[in-house]
């Protein structure tokens, strides 16, 4: 890249066009805790292909931002990572540091949840924005501003030229995050990925920068990986949705089949217990019954066998594979009772 | 939290166990040092002056002929009690201050405050200096001068939780139904800022065994015959080239009891004040 | 920034008046009638010098109007003079001020040319078994009676470098070399427990920086770890470092006022100390109440230049 063509086309292939641009392979990460390692992604394979939105959902503590973090190679100091995760043709599992500093930021972007201590408190807005821009595309710093001004503009900052030179502190939580996004989306990655970036916010703002990132990505063509523990960020949001727990894809399928089919007892189990509108006063949501386990002490088995309310001793024999849902070869989900579990589901159907 | 937990909590924290352990050394040594203390600190012999560490003198005599171990032990004894006393007369005076102010408010407050910041503005030794040059030289008013130099230290300390305490529903109750000021403030507040006293008793202990030991090595602190280790090393000074130990000694001993309560004082505020030990 | 300030300036005045008051006060705590005192050293005194004394240090007139004539001196660079020479209180003060200053100056350069890379190794080195060694290392040196290790630097340099200028002082002016050499030893180890302290600082506030949501951003950006710490992380990590300038100026302060004693540096702190044995206390007063003034004005500075290098500093 030169500084000459600084906006290259968000999907352009770097190898073939009919390799996906994203491939994630039985992706194993382990971690240091206080209590010893731990194993918290137990193989996690999943396929991202060009303009692909895929949702990623589950509890606090289920690997998913962790997935997002191996994903952008900003693990924490003393993981490791096996399996395989190719990106653009490229084998991100093993690579060096420098290198990955090459791709962060150019090829693949991240935006966090906390927009109110993500940005560096010490420089004005605009230089955020800039720092990929110089950094990747190598552009002066006075072409670096004015892309800057046009990426303020592109999402949708109320009077983008005034808060160029503006302070992190001066402005609000959704004009953070609409910062951050410019900085995510400055050097037209292929892909981004967005950690519950709204959950931080007001409710009316949500759906607001929902749509903002929704569109740009559509926009310019690259792919989404949105993490989020809100099903109606998914249903609205994404075409392909991943359920994970403990460590792995234990549902994965169009949104609108997971949702109709709701296959995994666990995702039926989130599902329920969500909250909704219009319910009597004073019912009582129903709840997964105990917690989401610590890494350390899940069981050998399927991750969700203290939980659920069908297990059975062959569940804890060997972590279940993968099984269709419905005969559908793309909505799988990792239960061996799927078809006992799909009995009560009719009801919940009309009720969604 | 009961003292088997603290221990507990305090084995496993390490650094600040170290502390515990050095810190209560040299509390044992001031206590017991006249008994322990192989000799008598004052007593000269003429025919073993210069001696250096051996079996009979551990860490040697000086040119005096006194032993160096004996000197050390009885100034431990000054050191601690001093430094003791200055702390306790600033947590007291202090923190008792710091309580009113925030309990009174409004031009109490102000006006404690605002002297409180004055005393802060002088530099530490320059204040103590002027304090023993009104009372005079001696052990007692070297403690009441570190005394007087660390109280605004503990008003402020105090003062700032004990707003955020008073401010609790449960405690402004206390107050509307007429609890006096030293019932809500001993039975409400001063249970909610001991933590962080604690800590600073402790890191204060450290400092004022350095500001006695420099406060005696300028000859304006304790006054010989009482044996000190800020005088020791001053009067050591002279005769360094025949018998260095004694500075050695003497300045070690200064290091090890000053080194002691900073790091259990580091340690305590890991257990007790989780919040203040992430910023340091 | 300018009404900050303005109120800091305010604060200023309030702080140093009461400081006044203080230093003021100072000799008419002392118990027993401070003239007799003051004479006490003397032999021969008789009723007419001791009314002397009394008219010329003021004591004869009203309490306030003695400390409205003293402070209007003070304000005016008269401080008084020293009773036993005569000599201008200000005049013996100036003498002994850039020895005092020249040490705390180069001290605090040098603690914080020492304590940057220091603190960024410490911070490198987190995480492992080295942490406990790291801050234990620290306290020790926190802990450090500076004088001591002034006595300690004598001692080596007497033994090991006896032709080493380590006694004494020589203004700059006079001879540059000679006065790099003596002001050498006392600088280091007044700067010792300084550079554990600040070292200390910069190691936590970098840790705490350096995983912080904002640098997990600026890597997300693609920013190397190296810049980072460099760029994004030095400099946040300076701001407390710079809050508690102020106060170990204090520290530093109080090390050198003691360790001229040990290298015979004719100083702010051998003044007090023979200001005292004399009894002298216009000239004590003169000493406590300059540089305490001098304390506050740079303390006020830091707090200023603290301000303006972080725009979240509320100035309201």
């Amino acid at each position: 890249m030169s500084a000459a063509e600084p906006q290259r086309e968000a999907g352009a292939p770097a190898t073939s066009a009919a390799e996906p641009l994203l491939q994630v392979r039985d992706l194993r990460v382990t971690l240091d805790t206080p209590r010893g390692r731990a194993d918290a992604l137990r193989g996690v394979s999943f396929t991202l292909r060009r303009g692909d939105t895929v949702g990623l959902i589950g509890e606090s503590g289920c690997g998913k931002s962790l997935t997002g973090l191996a994903l952008m190679g900003l693990l924490p100091e003393g993981a490791e990572v096996a399996g395989s995760m190719r990106f653009d043709g490229r084998e991100m599992v093993g690579l060096a540091e420098d290198e990955w500093c090459r791709l962060r930021g150019d090829r693949m972007s991240m935006v966090f949840q906390e927009p109110m201590t993500a940005l560096y408190p010490l420089n004005p807005d605009g230089r955020q924005i800039a720092e990929p821009l110089l950094l990747h595309l190598r552009m002066d710093s006075r072409a670096a501003r004015a892309e800057a001004l046009r990426l303020l503009e592109r999402v949708r900052m109320p009077q983008a030229a005034r808060r160029l030179d503006a302070w992190p502190h001066q402005l609000s939580g959704g004009q953070r995050q609409r910062v951050l996004i410019a900085i995510a989306l400055a050097c037209n990655p292929a892909l981004l990925v967005a950690d519950e970036p709204t959950t931080a916010l007001d409710a009316t703002l949500q759906r607001e920068v929902l749509q903002l990132i929704g569109g740009l990505v559509h926009e310019c063509g690259m792919a989404l990986l949105l993490i989020s523990h809100d099903l109606g960020v998914m249903a609205e949001n994404v075409d392909r949705t991943m359920v994970m727990y403990g460590g792995t894809v234990v549902e994965a399928g169009p949104t609108a089949g997971v949702f109709a089919r709701l296959a995994h007892p666990y995702t039926r189990g989130l599902f329920a217990a969500r909250p909704r509108l219009g319910l009597p006063r004073g019912t009582r949501l129903p709840t997964i019954p105990g917690r989401v386990p610590e890494l350390a002490d899940l069981p050998h088995g399927c991750p969700f066998a203290d939980r659920c309310d069908r297990v059975t001793p062959e569940c804890r024999a060997a972590p279940p594979a993968p099984v269709p849902v419905a005969g559908d070869d793309d909505h799988v989900a990792r239960c061996i009772h799927l078809d006992a579990s799909m009995a009560p589901t009719r009801r919940d159907e009309a009720d969604a | 939290m009961n003292a088997r937990r603290f221990f507990a909590r305090l084995w496993r924290n390490r650094v600040g166990f170290i502390g515990f352990v050095v810190a209560l050394v040299v509390v044992l040594a001031a206590a017991l040092g006249p008994l322990i203390a192989p000799y008598d600190p004052l007593a000269q012999a003429i025919r073993e002056r210069f001696q250096g560490p051996s079996g009979t003198h551990l860490l040697g005599t000086d040119n005096f002929g006194r032993d160096t171990l004996s000197r050390i032990l009885h100034g431990y004894r000054t050191s601690v009690l001093v430094s003791l006393g200055a702390v306790f007369i600033a947590t007291i005076v202090g923190g008792g201050l710091g309580l009113l102010a925030a309990y009174w408010g409004g031009w109490r407050d102000r006006l404690i405050m605002r002297f409180m910041d004055v005393l802060l503005a002088f530099p530490i030794i320059l204040l103590a200096i002027a304090v023993l040059a009104v009372l005079g030289p001696g052990s007692f008013n070297t403690g009441l001068a570190i005394g007087i130099v660390y109280t605004p230290v503990f008003a402020r300390l105090a003062r700032g939780p004990a707003l955020t305490v008073l401010s609790w529903d449960y405690v402004a109750a206390a107050r509307a139904l007429g609890g006096g000021a030293l019932r809500v403030l001993g039975k409400h507040v001063t249970p909610n800022v001991m933590a962080p006293i604690l800590v600073q008793v402790t890191l204060s202990l450290s400092t004022a065994i350095l500001v006695e030991a420099s406060l005696s090595f300028l000859g304006l602190g304790t006054q010989p015959p009482t044996p000190s280790l800020g005088l020791m090393l001053s009067e050591s000074r002279g005769t360094m080239l025949l018998s260095p130990w004694v500075s050695v000694f003497s300045g070690l001993a200064i290091l090890l009891a000053s080194f002691g309560f900073n790091l259990f004082g580091d340690g305590l505020r890991d257990l007790l004040d989780p919040k203040l030990a992430r910023r340091r | 920034m300018f009404q900050y300030t303005v109120r800091r300036l305010l604060d200023l005045v309030f702080v140093l008046l009461g400081v006044s008051i203080l230093v003021f006060l100072m000799v008419r705590f002392i118990p027993g009638d401070a003239v007799a005192i003051m004479l006490g050293a003397n032999t021969d005194i008789t009723p007419e010098r001791v009314d002397a004394l009394r008219r010329q240090i003021g004591l004869d007139l009203p309490v306030y109007e003695q400390y409205w004539n003293w402070l209007t001196g003070a304000l005016r660079g008269d401080l008084g003079t020293s009773i036993w020479t005569g000599t201008p209180v200000g005049q013996e003060i100036l003498a002994r001020l850039p020895a005092t200053f020249e040490i705390t100056l180069l001290a605090l350069v040098l603690a914080l040319l020492l304590s940057f890379p220091l603190g960024v190794l410490a911070a490198r080195a987190r995480g492992t078994g080295g942490d406990v060694v790291v801050r234990v290392i620290a306290i020790v040196g926190l802990t450090l009676p500076s004088f001591w290790v002034g006595v300690l630097l004598l001692y080596f340099f007497s033994i090991y470098l006896p032709r080493w200028p380590a006694i004494g002082y020589v203004p700059f002016g006079e001879d540059p070399l000679g006065n790099l050499a003596r002001v050498a030893l006392p600088t280091v180890a007044v700067s010792l427990p300084m550079v554990a302290g600040l070292t200390r600082i910069l190691r936590s506030s970098l840790l705490e920086v350096l995983s912080s949501d904002y640098v997990r951003t600026a890597r997300a950006k693609g920013v190397s770890e190296r810049v980072m710490l460099y760029k994004h992380a030095l400099r946040n990590a300076m701001i407390p470092m710079i809050t508690v300038i102020g106060v170990q100026l204090g520290y530093l302060l109080s090390g050198v006022v003691v360790i001229e004693q040990v290298f015979a540096i004719p100083g702010v702190g051998r003044l007090m100390v023979g200001a005292i044995n004399e009894r002298n206390y216009p000239l004590l007063q003169g000493v406590v109440l300059v540089v305490t003034g001098v304390f506050v004005v740079v303390n006020l500075l830091v707090d200023l230049a603290y301000a303006w290098i972080d725009p979240r500093v509320e100035y309201s």
